[in-house]
Formats: C-alpha cells, structure tokens, sequence
C-alpha cells in the first residue's frame, strides 16, 4: 500500500469542508485534462489498474457517463451498478453492499444516493475513497467544480464576480454546492426563486436573497439556473407549470432587457419552456454544453488528486532525478 | 542549498556553443528540415528546444515546427506517488503522423522519463521518426534507452544531481553539478 496522502483527503464528499485552496488546485489540474478528450487516443495510463464502482441509487444519464469517461479516459477498471437490477431491491443495506465490494478489493466508489448524508455515511466505513456523486440534497461537489470551471473559463478569476441561482435552491444540492464553492473563491452569490422554493434562512449562508428574475438578471455577471425538480415535489410548491416560466423563466426578453452579456449555465436536464427557454438554452449566452465538457475534466483531475500524493512536493520528485 | 555544493561546469557561452553543433547534427541527421518538429519536454527542455528551434532555423533560414511534452501523465510512479502536478502538452500545428519529431530535453539519466515521452507520442500518432537530443547525458541509466544526438557526456557520483539552468526558470544559462546531502540519495 503506498502511504502518500492525497491533498484532497481520502474522500470529496463536499465543497463545505474543503478550503479555496483546494478548490482552485482541482480547477487547475482540470486545465491541462481537458486536452485528453480532443485527442484520437483518448486514453492516458494514469489509474492503471484502478478500481472504481460507479454506485448510483438515483437516475442520472449526464454525471453517470461523465464519471465512466473520466475514469475509462486515465485507464482505470469501471464496474456500473444501479439500484435496479441490483441486490438493493432485495433490501441489502448501504453498508453491505459496500463492503462486498470492497471484499473484491476496490480502489474508489463513486456514489449517488438519494439520501443527504449518504456519501458521509459510507467513507466512514469504507477504506475506499469515496466520490459524492450527489446525496440527496446535500452536495454534488463535482457539478459544484464543473460549474466553477466553467465561470472562470468565460469571465476570468471567481473573485468579485456576481453569480445568482435562480429556481429550485431548496431541492438543489447542485445550488449547495455551488453556493460553498462560490462564496469560498470569493464570488458574491445571490437566490433568486418563489418563496416555497428557497431554504428558510438561506441567507445565514451569506448569500443574497433576490425577489424577482428581472433584478436577478439585472444584478447579476453569471446566472445559474436551476432544474424545476418536478420528481422531489409532491404538490403546492408551484401553482403550474406555466406561471412558473412566466414569472421565473429566464427568457431572451428578460436577458435581452439589460445591456450587458450575462453567462447562462444549467446543471440538466433542462424543463425547456419551464425554468429557461429554449432560445437562452440554445442562444449565445449560454455554456451549458461548455459546462458538460468541462464535467469530464473535473472529474479527471479529482480522481487524479483523490488517487494519491501531494502536489506541493511534485516539484521535489521532478528532482529526484528520474531524467 | 548553499553555494559551495556546487560545482559549475558549463557557462552561457559553452552551453551556447554546444546548442549550434547539436542544431548542426540534427539537420545533418534529419538530412534538411523537412518534416522536422522539435518537441521540449517540460519543464528545462522546452527551453533548450526553444534555443535549438532558434539556432536551426537562423542557420537554414526556415521556420520549424514545434511542440512541448508534460509527460506527468506517462510516469511510472503515480502508484507510489507523491503525485506531480499535471501540466498540459503542446502538440504542433500539423499533428505528428509521419514527422520526424526530436525529443529535447536538458539532462537524461535513467531514461524513465524519455520512456514516457515515447508513450506519450505514440498515443497522439504515428511518427515517421524519433530522435533524442539532450543537452547532458549523466549515465546511470535503467532502461535501454540511448540519445542521437548529446550535447555533453558528464560522468557524476550516484549522490550529485546535473542541474541545467535556464534564463526563464533560472535567470541564467549554464550547467552545474549539485552535491546532494548523503541521506538525499
């Protein structure tokens, strides 16, 4: 077993516990594996004999195939599994499904689970690193870095930059994420959506709470817009569908009604026609694709730092002389 | 490190001089610069690439295409860390299938490094050919790795370390030889 320490800790489970520094070396590793996926051979040895189950207890398409992509592209042996299909339906607990995994000897486990805490929960009891792939309505860190990146990319350093999530903030664990990674690196971060659909006391997170999508649109240099997480809502959250894109929908009238160039992102899947239109989703303001790229990167570059090491000493071992 | 653990064996001028004849013996290998692409590994050998891309193309009066290599992906001891920081490389314009690419780097030692270069390359294409150019070969190799084309042979102790100095890391040119402490070998 090596001993090297990774500087991300065994586990990502959050943004909340890690510090700006840890944050932007993550962004920083992204950049140069980003070239990895133009390339014809989309494939470098870096987890080599690697491990990794990719656990997912909840639907996902996007951050699924993301994670098989940033894991098949630095080499390492993937194994899917979702709770249909699985010994879950059988009613096997959390734990024990994680312990026979790991009794066939694996490096890491990427985890979505629909209950908050769940990624917590099982690096605590597993020698495996852990990824929080999302939990429930805690955090989805690696959204929460995609989404970083992609900011930085389009307007430069997080630093003073204005950033309003706009919609569904009290399902959202997207909008945790993102309000921790943001508020660390320095942004200034606003809330903007119905009443019923914002955490009492938000604002003890030292964000800004704004009434409207027209001020939200007007105040803000980045806009972050939230999935109308239809499937978590069992009734009076939202009168309809319809009066939700009317008044909360960002829309080109509404982006089109300031003077300056305000970034789109949207962590999907998109309600087009309910939470943004398909023309903003579609049109020059948007990044959204950007983000989608940019989530195999950050995926790479966390598990290149949650795989071992520290990068401050990578200047010592270019010196060993290994020339 | 204090300044009497070094030993100084190269000045500007020497390294200079050196640079010009291995600009000479790549063309005169290469048969011209056709095809030619010069690719640095990173981080002093992108240096002394960038110094003979200048010579070879001031003495045939031609541009030369380049690139740089971060071969931080290809290492052999990730598993063992401690883990590097990860620096992107620079492929050339045209892509590399079919050149004549030239591996540059300031010291080669135990060949683990050029190991990974030649990884690296492969997996972006197919090159016509592969040459190694270092500026100092310091022995004591471990892998049946040999350069076409060096710049100087220096015979050093297992507990010396070559260092090549460059002006943008640096702030100088020049080759010296460092005395590492006992239990740093």
């Amino acid at each position: 077993m090596n001993e090297s320490v990774s500087p991300l800790g065994k586990d990502l489970i959050g943004l909340e516990h890690l510090s700006s520094e840890q944050i932007l070396s993550i962004l920083d590793t992204a950049e140069p594996f980003k070239e990895i996926s133009e390339r014809r051979i989309k494939k470098v040895p870096v987890l080599r004999g690697k491990t990794i189950v990719n656990l997912f207890f909840e639907a996902s398409t996007r951050t699924r195939v993301s994670f098989e992509f940033a894991e098949k592209r630095l080499s390492a042996d993937t194994v899917n599994i979702s709770s249909s299909g699985s010994s879950v339906v059988k009613g096997e607990t959390l734990v024990d499904t994680a312990r026979n995994l790991e009794a066939m000897r694996i490096d890491m486990v990427v985890m979505r689970h629909g209950s908050s805490g769940a990624a917590r929960f099982l690096a605590e009891r597993i020698p495996s690193s852990v990824i929080n792939a999302g939990d429930g309505q805690h955090e989805h860190p690696t959204q929460g870095l995609l989404d970083l990146l992609t900011i930085r990319d389009h307007r430069g350093p997080i630093a003073g930059l204005k950033v309003c999530i706009v919609g569904d903030v009290l399902h959202s664990r997207v909008a945790r994420s993102n309000i921790f990674g943001l508020l660390k690196l320095g942004a200034e971060v606003a809330v903007c959506g119905p009443p019923t659909l914002l955490p009492v006391g938000i604002a003890e997170l030292g964000v800004k709470v704004i009434a409207r999508v027209e001020e939200a649109v007007e105040w803000a240099d980045v806009l972050n817009v939230l999935r109308l997480q239809l499937e978590r809502m069992h009734g009076g959250y939202v009168p309809s569908l319809r009066e939700y894109n009317r008044i909360w929908g960002v829309s080109r009238a509404r982006l089109d009604a300031v003077k300056k160039d305000v970034l789109v992102l949207h962590p999907g899947p998109m309600n087009r026609g309910v939470e943004i239109d398909s023309d903003v989703a579609d049109g020059p303001h948007s990044v959204i694709l950007n983000q989608v790229t940019n989530g195999v990167a950050v995926r790479m570059a966390v598990l290149y730092l949650l795989a071992g090491g520290q990068p401050e000493r990578a200047e010592a071992a270019k010196q060993g002389g290994d020339s | 490190m204090s300044e009497d653990n070094r030993i100084h064996v190269m000045d500007e001028a020497d390294v200079r001089r050196v640079i010009s004849r291995m600009a000479r013996e790549i063309v005169e290998r290469n048969g011209g610069t056709d095809a030619l692409v010069l690719m640095g590994i990173h981080r002093r050998g992108t240096q002394i690439g960038a110094l003979l891309r200048a010579e070879i193309e001031r003495a045939e009066g031609v541009r030369v295409a380049w690139g740089s290599l971060d071969i931080t992906m290809y290492r052999d001891d990730l598993a063992i860390g401690p883990l590097p920081v990860v620096g992107a490389s620079e492929l050339p314009g045209g892509g590399i299938d079919g050149m004549n690419i030239v591996i540059v780097d300031d010291v080669l030692f135990t060949g683990r490094t050029t190991r990974a270069a030649l990884n690296e390359l492969t997996d972006w294409g197919r090159p016509g050919r592969i040459y190694l150019c270092v500026l100092v070969d310091r022995g004591g190799r471990e892998l049946p790795i040999q350069p076409d084309i060096v710049g100087r042979e220096i015979q050093v102790l297992p507990n010396q370390r070559v260092e090549v100095l460059v002006p943008e890391i640096d702030g100088r040119l020049g080759v010296e030889i460092i005395n590492l402490a006992p239990e740093g070998t």
